[in-house]
């Protein structure tokens, strides 16, 4: 520690720190532009320019070092008048008109002025002008505002991965711009929003729609990712108006995604479900509460006198609260069924039964920075969870060893390691190779199983960056987790951890994955899961928040099912023409912003969040539908006075993490399928595709990673297909797509293919591809 | 016009034959690479090199005037993976003596750099050339070429443990890239920015490690320091103020070129040996190190001997010695506003007084000029530049300011008539006369 003194005041400070940071320690504001913690340092602005005792010039705070005994004066003459000479320079080419400014209110550059600026500018020359670029859907800019901070460029640089953004040209004529005729498309790319000082880049959603002094401001959570970062939604007039992340270093810091930032419009979507609608002589009509709840009671009350309580089927969303799944699962399980579950897109249960406890991250997310081995297998990092692949961004660069297995080589903007790509029928095959040779390298025995297994150079390498580590991981990302052998791939896992001593984990899917387990919303040892309800179609269908024929790992299926069903009661926020063909009853229940509830995010944090605006229309909280709904049906138990109690009940109380977290199968079998040849299909479930809030906000949906529909696969397989890159061809698997083919520069796994970005109706693993 | 007149040359032996005398063969004839093999073969160790330099009191050639070997002691000794970096990268308007150097005498930097590699443990070297000089570049690859032909780069140099290459590289013409840490960024391929400082360059500069940079005259100066001895080389000088050094001498005088003479020779002489004021002319005014330096006026000046420390002390700097001599022909508000413009221009737009205040000097000069001026312009002219001075990352600010202040403070009457009468206080025609372009004929002779 080093004793320095600032404004008079002595305090210890860690060695290395800057002036501004012992400053904010001691809880001393320091005006600044360039400087962000999060960021490295610029030392452009010169804002932050202090007097530091037997220094010549003022130094900036944001850039000098302490060193001990110094004495720092953050107000003195000679400070000030270097702040006031640095604000006058800003101000004499940014616009002073506030008032027409998006960013009026809330603008640093605006808030400082007041304390350092003029109220008359000396500068009678003409002021510069700089030409705005289009930096895509999400980012408006008006450049001519720009103080040339360069937050945003060091953003995409050294957070995003990608420097999408840098200042060209010099001098005067310096500005912000993306690469010519490119936009900003990284999936954090909102972010530059909030880090710009000024009214430079501003939000293309929101503004000119409301000033900030008019917004209300609630605290609440991401409904998307499993990460649950925190919002602060903010609203006028009982509408969300804009999201912003409220700062948690435990989560998503000071960040938002893309997604979680953009989605509100989806809340305001023309879509919304606002009045009961029930369907009668295959009519829509819009009904009263009582006789909508009446008419699903008696719907789910025949089925259920009449085929028994089991020929009914609960699919849930993941992004559903803990409260709406607990009722959800409590209301089934009183008519008799427990054919109830939320993970909707895999396709391998066999681990049911055989799980020691909820599976999770397996650590806390904070605790990732700490890592310094990691092995993610099948994941679309960056896509499916942009701010944990952020965090090993980082990581990496602090010198942890990345390394992947996965069947598509997404470039995740990551320093790796290792890189393997396999098709997805390898991936087993693959990890088991890492494991038999970890275990050779630690000189372990390995499960019989494996006996036959011979690890390749591919696998050889990230099991010697694995063993040399001291804190390893093996994150399982949604791929994994929806892989046809999921099973395996989480034995595999296991096996791996156990021999490394470290931990393994899934990255949650979504925002309740695994709140769904806390509130037993997956199938009793009689029951069936998400598949076999639709593969054994059920007589009728209980559909809370999700949108099956786009939700499920078989769409097609889910859409057949819920077709031939005779009663389906859906519970939504939104209506689509989907449900309204196959639906009995529609309820219109309240999206995470008209409700309270909670969500537990992948590493098992329960987070509550309260209602920022009133519910849309006739929308009601879907906890206390399925209330009056219980009642109606006579199952016992539903007492409940709010969404807390309902929580309480659920979780036992009210506890900060979720008990009975574990990873750990016991008896999972380690069986390795023979290879197999063919054209396989990888298919992600696209960033703004993956949840029925984001499918409805435009601007995300006009966003480059919500681009059609394509196919990519390396030169080898089109050359053996006969296909040319660029151009449409028909994709047969079960079913039919044409979509535009993109050649993959990658090496991609010479017999695996990817279908991308869109949901595509096609059902079968394997494919076959032809000119269209 | 290859050398005009010299006292003591050195860093000049070899451009007396002009554009023909600059080939290893000629460069090795006058003695050249014997430092280097003496060095080598007598296995002196980094500490004596280094001591030597320090002897010769020898300080940066590139403005700053930092002593070389006090610089080069900076370097870690326990870091495997070093460079030496030659700042080439001469953008000062009224400097154009490292353009010579490279152009008539290459083989000196190179086998300067490859001593200073010796003495501060490089592997590897760059050369970061001027872009506006490209064929200057050419030729240097050439020497380069010429060098590793003949042993001199490359593994196990003549033979010796010692291993070293050198690369050039050259710029696009940027004035910012001449600032060290500019340049390190611009050879790593980015935009040329200073760095913020520290670390410095010694413990943190190209790519990341340590590096030494010196100008290329600098490194010119190495072999004949120690050819002669660090003592010998200090005594060609004056105390502090080692060696010979070259002036670029333009302006107003009948022989523009580049003069070497021993540090502290009197102004005068310099002067005397550029062939005297073009067309018998009075004195107005001198820039002494380059168009970054202050304005001295003619009669300072000539009290003054070229020096670091009596330059100094008249308030000025000797910089990289460009010397810039304007008779009474010219009028200083149009000076000033062609430097106000060439900063204005060449700021690199990082640091906020330095990208906003370079063009609010510009403009009111440029107002002022064209019969715009207003009364309270020279005050703000004075509040803009303190306001620049000494509050950015680099010393481009100050470079910026420099001018605009010396200018006002010695010509200030200049200024105001300027104002007050919307023209010059210096008749155009006379300032027509004294530009030279509309004679037919220049007068005196170029060597």
């Amino acid at each position: 520690m080093i004793e320095i003194e600032i404004d008079g005041k002595a305090l210890q400070v860690a060695e290395g720190s800057t002036i501004i940071e012992a400053a904010h320690q001691l809880g001393t504001y320091i005006p600044h532009f360039c400087y962000h913690k999060k960021l490295s340092i610029a030392a452009n602005c010169r804002m932050c320019l202090v007097q530091v005792e037997k220094a010549p010039k003022p130094m900036p705070a944001c850039a000098t070092p302490v060193t001990n005994g110094m004495k720092v004066f953050t107000h003195s003459e000679q400070a000030v008048k270097a702040q006031k000479a640095v604000m006058e320079f800003l101000l004499i080419n940014h616009p002073l008109d506030c008032p027409i400014c998006d960013q009026g209110g809330e603008c640093q550059l605006q808030d400082l002025a007041v304390g350092y600026g003029e109220s008359a500018s000396k500068y009678q020359e003409e002021k510069r002008v700089v030409p705005d670029k289009d930096l895509g859907p999400l980012v408006s800019t008006d450049l001519t505002r720009c103080i040339n901070c360069t937050r945003c460029v060091r953003f995409t640089a050294e957070i995003a991965g990608f420097m999408e953004l840098g200042q060209s040209f010099r001098g005067e004529r310096a500005e912000i711009m993306p690469f010519i005729g490119k936009t900003v498309d990284t999936e954090l790319s909102g972010n530059i929003i909030d880090l710009c000082p000024v009214g430079a880049l501003t939000s293309k959603p929101f503004r000119f729609s409301a000033r900030t002094w008019e917004l209300s401001r609630r605290k609440s959570v991401s409904p998307h990712d499993g990460l649950g970062s925190n919002l602060i939604v903010q609203t006028k007039h009982d509408r969300v108006m804009r999201v912003l992340p409220l700062e948690n270093e435990d989560l998503n810091e000071c960040w938002l995604t893309d997604k979680e930032r953009f989605s509100y419009q989806g809340l305001n979507s023309a879509e919304r479900l606002t009045k009961p609608m029930v369907k009668q002589g295959g009519v829509w009509q819009e009904v009263g509460w009582n006789v909508a709840l009446d008419y699903a009671a008696h719907a789910l009350r025949d089925v259920a006198k009449t085929h028994g309580g089991a020929a009914i089927g609960g699919l849930l969303s993941p992004h559903a609260t803990l409260e709406e799944m607990y009722l959800v699962q409590k209301l089934l399980r009183g008519l008799g069924s427990e054919n109830i579950d939320f993970r909707l897109r895999h396709s391998d249960f066999s681990a049911d039964g055989k799980r020691r406890g909820t599976p999770w991250l397996g650590m806390k997310i904070a605790d990732i920075g700490g890592l310094d081995r990691v092995l993610v297998v099948g994941s679309f990092l960056r896509k499916d969870h942009p701010l944990i692949a952020q965090r090993l961004r980082q990581s990496a660069k602090r010198g942890a060893q990345i390394s992947i297995l996965h069947s598509a080589d997404d470039d995740l903007l990551i320093k790796l390691t290792v890189r393997a790509i396999a098709a997805p029928s390898q991936l087993p095959a693959r990890l088991a190779e890492v494991v038999k040779a970890v275990a050779e390298l630690k000189g372990r025995p390995v499960d019989p199983a494996l006996a036959t297994v011979g690890a390749g150079d591919t696998a050889k390498q990230i099991a010697a960056s694995l063993v040399s580590g001291s804190k390893t991981a093996i994150l399982l990302g949604n791929f994994a987790q929806q892989h046809p052998q999921a099973a395996t791939l989480t034995a595999l896992a296991q096996e791996l951890s156990g021999l490394l001593g470290g931990s393994f984990g899934f990255l949650g899917e979504a925002a309740n994955s695994v709140g769904g387990h806390a509130a037993r919303a997956v199938p009793g040892t009689t029951g069936l899961n998400a598949a076999a309800m639709l593969k054994e179609a059920r007589q009728a269908y209980v559909v809370l928040g999700a949108e099956p024929e786009l939700d499920c790992a078989d769409g097609a299926l889910a859409l057949a099912a819920l077709t031939q069903a005779a009663a389906v009661v859906v519970l939504s926020p939104f209506k689509s023409q989907a449900m309204l063909d196959y639906a009995a009853v529609l309820l219109p229940v309240s999206p995470f912003s008209e409700t309270s509830g909670s969500f537990v995010n992948t590493e098992g944090r329960v987070q509550g969040f309260h209602a920022a605006v009133k519910p849309l229309g006739e929308t009601r909280p879907a906890w206390k539908v399925l209330r009056v709904l219980a009642n109606l049906l006579e199952v016992a138990g539903f007492q409940f006075n709010s969404s807390e109690d309902v929580r309480a009940e659920a979780l036992g109380g009210q506890p900060e993490f979720v008990s009975g977290l574990d990873n750990g199968i016991d008896g999972g079998a380690l069986t390795l399928a023979a290879s197999a040849n063919g054209l396989e299909r990888v298919a992600d479930v696209p960033i703004h595709f993956a949840d029925a809030l984001v499918r409805r906000a435009p601007a995300l949906q006009q966003a480059s990673d919500s681009a059609a529909p394509a196919a990519r696969m390396n030169a080898a397989t089109l050359a053996k297909l006969g296909l040319v890159a660029g151009e449409r061809a028909r994709v047969d698997a079960g079913g039919t797509a044409k979509v535009t083919l993109r050649r993959s520069l990658m090496p991609v796994c010479p017999m695996a293919w990817c279908v991308s970005r869109q949901p595509m109706p096609i059902r079968s693993r394997w494919v076959r591809c032809s000119p269209f | 016009m290859a050398l005009i007149d010299t006292i003591n040359p050195l860093l000049t032996t070899g451009w007396s034959r002009g554009d023909a005398g600059w080939r290893l063969k000629d460069y090795e004839a006058r003695g050249g690479y014997v430092q280097l093999k003496r060095v080598l073969a007598s296995k002196m160790t980094q500490d004596e090199l280094i001591a030597e330099v320090k002897k010769s009191a020898l300080r940066g050639r590139g403005g700053a005037g930092f002593p070389t070997g006090l610089k080069w002691s900076f370097m870690p000794k326990a870091a495997t993976e070093k460079y030496v970096v030659c700042n080439s990268d001469e953008g000062e308007p009224g400097t154009f003596k490292d353009r010579d150097l490279l152009r008539f005498d290459p083989h000196s930097t190179i086998e300067g750099m490859i001593i200073a590699a010796y003495a501060v443990g490089a592997k590897l070297g760059y050369n970061y050339i001027h872009g506006e000089i490209f064929e200057i570049y050419q030729r240097f690859e050439e020497a380069l070429g010429e060098a590793r032909a003949a042993g001199y780069l490359g593994d196990r140099i003549l033979g010796s443990e010692f291993s070293f290459d050198l690369f050039a590289h050259h710029g696009w013409g940027a004035y910012i890239c001449g600032e060290e840490t500019g340049l390190l960024e611009s050879i790593e391929g980015k935009k040329g920015q200073p760095r913020y400082k520290p670390p410095f360059p010694a413990n943190f500069g190209l790519y990341g490690k340590p590096t030494t940079i010196n100008n290329t005259e600098t490194f010119a100066a190495i072999p004949f320091i120690l050819g002669m001895g660090g003592e010998a080389y200090l005594n060609l000088g004056k105390a502090n103020n080692g060696g010979t050094k070259l002036f670029s001498v333009s302006g107003h005088v009948n022989r523009p070129g580049n003069y070497e003479v021993p540090m502290g020779t009197p102004f005068a002489k310099l002067l005397e040996m550029a062939g005297g004021m073009r067309g018998g002319r009075k004195l107005k005014a001198v820039i002494p190190g380059g168009s970054s330096a202050p304005v001295l006026p003619g009669d300072v000046m000539m009290e003054c001997s070229m020096d670091y420390d009596s330059i100094a002390k008249a308030g000025s700097m000797l910089g990289s010695g460009a010397v810039i001599v304007m008779d009474e022909t010219v009028c200083m508000v149009k000076a000033l506003e062609r430097l106000s413009y060439f900063y204005f221009e060449e700021s690199c737009g990082q640091c906020t007084p330095c990208r906003e205040g370079s063009g609010w000097l510009y403009r009111v000069v440029h107002r002022i000029e064209h019969g715009q001026g207003r009364t309270e312009d020279l005050d703000l002219l004075d509040r803009v530049t303190d306001n620049m001075m000494g509050k950015t990352i680099c010393a481009l600010a100050d470079a910026a300011a420099f001018p605009v202040r010396s200018f006002i403070k010695h010509f200030r009457s200049e200024f105001e008539y300027h104002i007050e009468n919307k023209k010059c206080l210096v008749n155009p025609d006379v300032q027509r006369a004294g530009s030279g372009f509309f004679r037919a004929s220049s007068t005196a002779g170029a060597a």
